[in-house]
């Protein structure tokens, strides 16, 4: 079972490294949609300071969303998937194999790139750790409740808009939750709570999600 | 070498049309099963109910004298599938892409047997070329190299093997499913390939198409 995580991982990412143009719109998504801000709301530092948590949240989820599609699209369509579901290892850990390759595709580059981008925000340094700690641990989240909406939605036509329906009532709190950390901790009343939330929220979504992407899947398939 | 597979009184219904029903079939090693018939009559949806892809509207496939949606990976790490779709990355080599998929399906097979698992399938010299620039008849040769690696595996379902082969990769896929009824394998297969595999054990199943 080992192995065929394993093997499946690094296979996505030798797919995502010889067809980089996708794993670099989702990139490019987020830094544009983030640097736009600042050039839109104007200069003053103080306003900048309070918004930037929430940009990068926002941001993160909308680029979340966009690469949601294909989480299985393309094993679906070329067959692959069908062989995983015959395969000799439950179909549950193999979709927590391929939730995890994506969020290391599309997740986090935009967990390390956010520090840059958080200069332009002029975002203090010292809260900067809170910020990134809630990404890291939210940006997994989203990509394990997306597996579910991507599952469910495979193979259908307009896919895209309902999955975007679908996963963004269980999106908010996870945003609420990830943008309110930097912001507690910028009031002084540090952000540990949030991230232990997400910590809970992290843990959960990664025991259920995958299973309930699985059966979504022999649904789809079928 | 093996419990056998049973199908018993099946009922297929796709979108308003009953594709067949009352079907029952029993397959034991050493039996070789051509599920015959026209276009739209059903014979894929048969494969994957067999598979347990899908789900019949009724009856229920066996396996050892347990449902096959129940045993779930116990049954699947004895099957070996191969349906229309070729299910190979475009980005990968056939080499790698057969890695993956033999992993996948649970059979250990290091690296030199899967270069003599396509070489056997005629793919000798292409190995390591992205799939993206293999013509349609080697892709199904690169899928169909599976077979080489799944001797082991006692059921074969195989949905068209023969599409896009020639005549010697058709004369190759043969041998291979001849060779596993001897060994006490089974496979149930579709074709549209007029053919005498010529293995004790050939049976055929008709499906009329409603």
């Amino acid at each position: 079972m080992i192995a065929a995580l394993r093997c499946l991982i690094l296979r996505d990412l030798r797919l995502a490294a010889r067809r980089s143009s996708d794993v670099l719109t989702v990139l490019l998504f987020f830094v544009i949609v983030v640097s736009l801000f600042p050039l839109g709301v104007g200069p003053d530092p103080k306003l900048l300071r309070t918004v930037a948590p929430g940009v990068l949240w926002v941001a993160a989820l909308l680029a979340s969303m966009l690469a949601l599609g294909r989480v299985f699209a393309a094993d679906h369509a070329d067959g692959t998937l069908e062989q995983m579901m015959l395969g000799a290892t439950p179909l549950g850990v193999i979709v927590a194999a391929k939730v995890l390759a994506h969020w290391l595709i599309t997740g986090l580059p935009l967990v390390l790139i956010s520090p840059v981008l958080a200069l332009q925000f002029d975002f203090s340094q010292d809260l900067l750790g809170v910020l990134i700690l809630s990404l890291a641990l939210g940006t997994p989240i989203l990509s394990l409740i997306g597996a579910i909406g991507a599952a469910l939605t495979l193979g259908l036509r307009g896919a895209g808009a309902l999955l975007s329906l679908l996963v963004l009532p269980l999106y908010v709190p996870v945003l609420i939750i990830g943008a309110g950390a930097a912001d507690a901790a910028a009031s002084g009343l540090g952000g540990t709570a949030q991230l232990l939330l997400l910590g809970a929220m992290l843990i959960v979504a990664g025991v259920f999600a995958p299973w309930a992407a699985a059966a979504a899947l022999r649904i789809s398939v079928e | 070498m093996q419990t056998p597979l049973e199908a018993i009184d099946l009922r297929c219904v796709r979108g308003e049309r009953t594709l067949f029903e009352g079907l029952s079939f029993t397959l034991e090693g050493g039996d070789l099963l051509r599920i015959g018939g026209p276009n739209g009559s059903g014979k894929t949806s048969l494969l994957r109910i067999a598979c347990g892809l899908l789900e019949p509207e009724s009856g229920e496939v066996r396996w050892g004298g347990e449902s096959i949606l129940r045993l779930k990976e116990e049954f699947w790490v004895r099957l070996l599938y191969i349906g229309h779709a070729n299910a190979l990355k475009d980005d990968m080599s056939a080499v790698e892409n057969l890695g993956v998929a033999s992993t996948l399906a649970g059979i250990v097979a290091d690296g030199r047997q899967v270069a003599e698992a396509l070489v056997r399938l005629g793919l000798a010299g292409r190995e390591n070329l992205p799939v993206r620039v293999l013509s349609q008849g080697q892709r199904r040769r690169a899928a169909l190299a599976r077979l080489a690696l799944g001797a082991a595996v006692p059921l074969w379902v195989l949905d068209e093997p023969f599409t896009a082969l020639d005549a010697k990769a058709v004369e190759n896929v043969q041998e291979l499913m001849r060779g596993h009824v001897s060994r006490g394998g089974a496979v149930l297969y579709t074709t549209h390939h007029e053919a005498d595999i010529g293995a004790a054990g050939s049976r055929r199943i008709d499906l009329a198409g409603g």
